[in-house]
């Protein structure tokens, strides 16, 4: 056990201020080391103290592990927090972090390179016995219908060596799979000089759930799950928890195989197992482990009431969880919306700028996530996030409808954001049904800016 | 440009009010006053917050100049890191007050990660002041020295 006293804070924007928020709670003080872009910021006017790491671009600054770990040193600081994003699944800044005798509040090094390769993270997965998308390596016809009799269609044919969609082919029915296996083959071959491909099942409807993991390295417990499906191009626009409309054997499935893939790799912080829920045959595959805190983890703060950076300060100072999972429960359900700096009707583009005015209402079960404030800097650096919104009511029908209200009536003036799409979600019939899948967004869209992506 | 006796008529007003400190700004002039016996060195320099943890490590008073004409320019740290004045421990100081700089002249050093930079003055002229402590850490843009071009 290593009490924390002073906490090194290397990120910047919403999350510095939110762990600022804790670290204060618990009495333990911060640094916050910051671009000179983000000088006037919230977080570096929150934190005990600021220290300017570098120029505004992030490879200057936030991403430069030797500069993070001088400037802990240099205020004294025994733990570093890496938030999300930039350095947090970082192996060389774990370990830079041990070297020097600092605290990494976050997971082992060992455990960032046991999640942080695609492949490696795989075959964690098969070992661990948690299902991944059925598929099989083919080098002839006969061994691709083979594969194909298991795996179903549609099916995807991939090239082993491949990368950037090169060889990669959709297969719909028994009748293609012949002609589109000697396109993959040659393709293969012409691009990577290897011609080996790989099937594997395509999930035409599938839905992004997660698993919130809560391990002090002995006890393992799981946070209940985040469903994540609204996402355009990859990135997540909104969440919630619980999943709507999960069967209880499909969720509890779930929530089982992320606590066995992090027991598997001895997993000892706070993580998020992703999974794809393939909706038309009700099952999952495991898609990858987050090693971090994630953006979205307040709808598990909602419906938990567990304050999740105080429990990773926690293990990482080397406490017992002193939880069973009996003792987490959730209320009611709760809805995040991102918003972000961009502009909708120019294909989502980045709006940097100065924010004039901003004010958010305090409506009972409100929580708004922020680094804004009047006269506030949008830099044209880092990513547009500039609030996360997580309403929580008893229901999903309440929560949607106090997310209404709160998009209504907040201010959020001399920068342009992503808040009409949030307010059109929110008011979608199929949104309000539960349960969208990934393709959700994307066919929205054209309804919204009509015709236009 | 003020002549000596309305900066003494300044110093008088100064005397007899409550203020221990005035900052004059004019075009090119800076004037800088202060009342009492010896004015506190800014304590550590490093940006506006108060630096964390109880006593921060407030370095030997260095004079603080009592009328400071310009200033001269401020070189400001290339990187965050630990400054060193001299290149090893117990050596002279790379530069000191009064010494004559060349754009090229070694300045200081900014260790990151026991990775040493050398930080070039920059400009020519003459150093007027050393700002940052020696061994501590400077902020990136954190002003190393004054020299008066």
């Amino acid at each position: 056990m290593r009490p924390i006293r002073r906490i090194f804070i290397a990120n910047r924007g919403e999350i510095a201020v939110r762990i600022i928020r804790t670290a204060r709670a618990l009495g333990i003080e911060t640094v916050l080391g910051v671009s000179t872009a983000d000088r006037e910021s919230l977080g570096a006017k929150l934190a005990t103290r600021a220290v300017v790491l570098g120029p505004g671009p992030s490879r200057d600054s936030y991403l430069r592990v030797d500069t993070v770990v001088q400037a802990a040193l240099g205020t004294g600081c025994d733990a570093m927090h890496p938030g999300y994003g930039f350095l947090s699944e970082n192996r060389d800044l774990a370990e830079a972090c041990e070297k020097a005798g600092i605290t990494f509040i976050g997971p082992s090094a060992a455990n960032l390179e046991a999640v942080g390769d695609k492949l490696t993270a795989r075959a964690h997965a098969v070992a661990a016995g948690v299902p991944l998308v059925p598929g099989g390596n083919a080098s002839t016809l006969a061994e691709a219908e083979e594969v194909a009799a298991r795996v179903g269609y549609p099916l995807l044919i991939k090239a082993v060596s491949g990368g950037g969609g090169k060889g990669m082919k959709r297969v719909d029915t028994p009748a293609d799979l012949a002609p589109q296996l000697d396109l993959a083959m040659s393709e293969a071959a012409a691009a990577f000089g290897d011609d080996r491909v790989y099937l594997e099942r395509f999930v035409t409807v599938g839905r992004h759930v997660e698993v919130q993991i809560i391990s002090d390295g002995n006890t393992i417990l799981h946070a209940g799950e985040r469903d994540c499906s609204v996402q355009r191009r990859y990135q997540k626009v909104i969440e919630e928890a619980p999943a709507p409309g999960l069967s209880p054997d499909l969720r509890d499935g779930l929530l089982q195989a992320a606590i066995s893939y992090a027991r598997h790799i001895g997993y000892r912080s706070l993580g998020t197992v992703e999974f794809m829920v393939d909706v038309s045959r009700g099952t999952f595959y495991f898609l990858e482990m987050n090693a971090r805190i994630q953006v979205e983890h307040p709808v598990t703060e909602a419906v938990t009431g567990l304050d999740l950076i105080a429990i990773q300060i926690a293990i990482a100072e080397g406490r017992a969880l002193g939880l069973a999972q009996k003792d987490i429960t959730q209320t009611g359900h709760a809805v995040e919306c991102r918003l972000n700096a961009e502009d909708m009707a120019q294909d989502f583009r980045p709006c940097p700028g100065r924010v004039a005015h901003v004010w958010f209402p305090s409506l009972p079960g409100l929580r708004v996530d922020t680094h804004m404030a009047p006269g506030a800097m949008v830099p044209p650096h880092y990513d547009s996030l500039v609030a996360k919104l997580i309403a929580h009511a008893p229901s999903r029908e309440g929560a949607i409808s106090l997310m209404q209200q709160a998009l209504t009536v907040m201010e959020m003036q001399g920068i342009t954001t992503n808040s009409p799409l949030h307010r059109a979600i929110m008011a979608d019939p199929d949104f309000a049904k539960g349960g969208v899948d990934t393709n959700y967004l994307a066919a929205l869209l054209p309804k919204l800016t009509g015709g236009r992506t | 440009m003020l002549t000596r006796a309305e900066i003494d008529d300044i110093l008088k007003l100064i005397d007899g009010s409550t203020f221990s400190e005035l900052k004059l700004e004019m075009g090119d002039l800076k004037l800088e006053l202060r009342k009492g016996p010896q004015a506190p060195a800014q304590p550590f320099p490093l940006g506006e917050n108060t630096p964390a943890g109880g006593t921060p490590p407030v370095p030997k008073a260095v004079a603080a100049p009592v009328v400071a004409s310009g200033g001269g320019a401020e070189i400001p740290a290339p990187l965050l890191g630990t400054f060193w004045h001299a290149p090893r421990p117990g050596a002279d100081p790379f530069v000191k007050p009064g010494d004559v700089v060349t754009a090229d002249t070694v300045i200081g050093i900014i260790e990151v990660m026991k990775l040493m930079n050398s930080v070039p003055a920059g400009i020519a002229g003459r150093v007027v002041e050393i700002c940052a402590p020696n061994g501590e850490l400077v902020e990136h843009g954190q002003t190393l020295i004054r020299i008066q071009p």
